[in-house]
């Protein structure tokens, strides 16, 4: 092997790089624009900090009682930190709200509802002798904290209305300790999401790479090539170092633009190293998938959709993007899933790099890496060339 | 080093159905510049292929300075310099750095490659523009970078397809005395060419292949005398009773 040799192909493929708009975009500017913007857009979730919500309320209650029981309601929720209560006429006009985005949620109190609270005070123990009422709550089904948040926290302001301080008093055989040594996270959703950003921006080197190779043999430049005394090991390492070195010029812009726009990773230079590492290692696995399309496609164009077919699982199944069971079940199939949660136990959970599990998973892409690299070389050998 | 440059046997190569050479026998001296004429699909393309170590033969035998084609691939590789009919080249990169990265892939060394580059830009012409990124070239100029990439590791054998389409007349007589210069120091160099007036002013022999076969063989003018015509077209109309130049 020609050091000389793969060195020109390597600066030949970066220049490549850096003059290639498209290819710019795809492998530079894509990662940072996405960060930027999935940052800033998940930055403020969940933080810890107080949300406010807007709280429509429609009082119908009336009748034979007066509608103390209502208008207690209504104040505890006002009280309620964050909200922010508006009264409305009638039904219709706050749904009109809530549908426009004006409203987190709708509460409409029920004709008999300070009856039916009445009710329960004159015989607590007989259910039968209740009057039964419904209030009726409608909640932003665009925004999903409101939706996680205020049903809740009507209930509590339910309860409080009934019991008054009692129903945080109750007696119970279990006491809960005093959470005096727990913090109250500052994390926003973006933490941890931002784990899985530097397996994302990996994970389109498949197509980088596909595309590259597509063109230099649509051009014939891979066949220009091969009457040259380049051979095909100096060529594939060729192609291996150049994305080996743009994943860490992705990982570096990714943490960077991370940074600058908050993200506090709870990790040590050591733990820096180790993601620079586990992502190069990772970019292995994107070549051979890259070779591997390039290998069934039959020009640039058409790798850019079978490129898809390997991006897709592994950036669904195995980056930022949110994990039930099931998908955490297939994302250990998906090598971008070593790659986010060895990055979210260090940069998340704070773990030092001598912690097992982080190793197991650079073992697994590492071995992935290189069966991926070996099957995508043989096969473009065979098969690629012309 | 063997006697003769390239030495062709009974050379035949099938496509499924469609034969595309079909029992070539040329020798290729050193120093000598030999014409590969014919019309397209006569299968000159296809030779100069499995010359180049691309294209394996069906049936035959082939060898570069000594070097059989097929089983010594990588030292034929390291003789040979090749243009292609449809220059490839990167277009993100200069004419210069084109030719660099050729000079590097062929082993050149660094202080020799420079001062070579810089010569064979100045024979070609292409002084003002070899720094102009590539895709901006025209389509003659794109062709000259093509054949300096060829040549700039200064191969012992050359083997060029049609390296002159498409350029103006002062480029292409600039490429001629190139071409002529190489053959000069000894250089083996076969040429294909649609045009009959540059085999006949560059070429030593020529040889006219039709349907994958040779149908003549000698130098412009000793196949002008034997066939009693004026130049290699009529050569090759008398032959086969077809036009040389047909479908290009």
């Amino acid at each position: 092997m020609k050091t000389r040799t793969v060195m020109a192909l390597v600066k030949k493929n970066l220049k490549g790089t850096t003059r290639e708009p498209a290819a710019l975009f795809l492998v530079i500017l894509f990662p940072l624009l996405t960060t930027v913007a999935f940052g800033l857009a998940f930055g403020g979730m969940d933080s810890g900090g107080t949300s406010e919500f807007t709280i429509g309320v429609v009082n119908m209650d009336s009748g034979p009682y007066d509608s103390v029981w209502a208008e207690s309601f209504v104040g505890n929720l006002t009280e309620v930190n964050g909200t922010i209560v508006t009264h409305y006429d009638d039904n219709t006009t706050g749904q009109d709200d809530l549908l426009n985005g004006n409203l987190d949620a709708l509460v409409v109190i029920p004709e008999g509802f300070s009856e039916s609270c009445d009710s329960y005070w004159q015989t607590p123990g007989d259910s039968g002798s209740w009057i039964n009422s419904t209030v009726e709550l409608y909640v932003d089904s665009g925004s999903m904290i409101a939706g996680g948040a205020i049903p809740p926290l009507v209930q509590q302001v339910l309860l409080n209305t009934l019991f008054g301080e009692q129903s945080m008093s109750l007696e119970l055989p279990i006491e809960i300790g005093s959470p005096s040594s727990v913090v109250v996270s500052d994390m926003t959703q973006w933490d941890f999401m931002a784990p899985g950003m530097f397996a994302f921006a990996g994970v389109f080197l498949i197509m980088t790479v596909s595309q590259t190779l597509g063109v230099e043999r649509e051009t014939g430049l891979l066949g220009r090539m091969a009457t040259t005394p380049v051979t095909s090991s100096e060529y594939m390492v060729s192609q291996t170092l150049s994305n080996m070195i743009l994943a860490l010029a992705q990982v570096a812009v990714i943490f960077t633009s991370s940074i600058l726009i908050g993200y506090q990773p709870d990790t040590s230079l050591a733990g820096l190293v180790f993601a620079f590492g586990i992502v190069s290692l990772f970019a292995l696995t994107s070549v051979g998938l890259g070779l591997i399309t390039a290998v069934l496609s039959k020009s640039p164009d058409v790798a850019t959709g079978i490129a898809f077919i390997f991006i897709m699982p592994q950036m669904f199944f195995g980056t930022f993007m949110p994990l039930g069971a099931l998908s955490e079940s297939i994302g250990k199939f998906m090598p971008s899933g070593y790659v986010t949660h060895a990055l979210t136990t260090l940069f998340l959970r704070g773990a030092p790099i001598t912690t097992f599990s982080v190793w197991m998973d650079l073992l697994i892409l590492a071995v992935t890496g290189i069966v991926v690299l070996v099957v995508g070389i043989v096969l473009f050998k065979k098969r690629g060339i012309k | 080093m063997s006697e003769t440059a390239i030495t062709i046997s009974n050379l035949v190569k099938r496509f499924d159905d469609v034969v595309a050479v079909d029992g070539l026998d040329l020798e290729i001296k050193w120093g000598e510049l030999f014409g590969l004429l014919g019309p397209n699909g006569a299968g000159k393309t296809t030779t100069l292929n499995i010359l180049n170590t691309l294209l394996e033969m069906t049936e035959g035998s082939a060898s570069v300075g000594g070097y059989d084609v097929v089983e010594d691939a990588d030292k034929v590789r390291e003789l040979i310099g090749v243009c292609p009919q449809e220059p490839s080249y990167y277009g993100f990169l200069s004419g210069r750095e084109n030719i660099e990265l050729f000079g590097d892939l062929h082993g050149v060394p660094k202080d020799v490659l420079d001062e070579r580059i810089d010569d064979l830009i100045r024979k070609i012409g292409l002084e003002d523009h070899i720094n102009r990124r590539a895709k901006e070239y025209s389509g003659g100029m794109i062709r000259r970078v093509s054949t300096l990439m060829a040549l700039v590791h200064d191969p012992k054998v050359a083997l060029l397809d049609e390296p002159t389409v498409a350029m103006d007349p002062v480029s292409r007589r600039a490429v001629w005395d190139f071409i002529r210069e190489l053959k000069d120091n000894g250089m083996a160099i076969i040429l294909t060419t649609h045009y009959m007036e540059e085999a006949e002013v560059l070429c030593d022999r020529v040889g006219i292949i039709d349907e994958g076969r040779l149908i003549a063989l000698g130098s412009p003018k000793e196949l002008m005398d034997k066939y009693e015509a004026e130049d290699l077209e009529e050569v090759f109309i008398k032959l086969t009773g077809k036009k040389l130049t047909e479908g290009v």
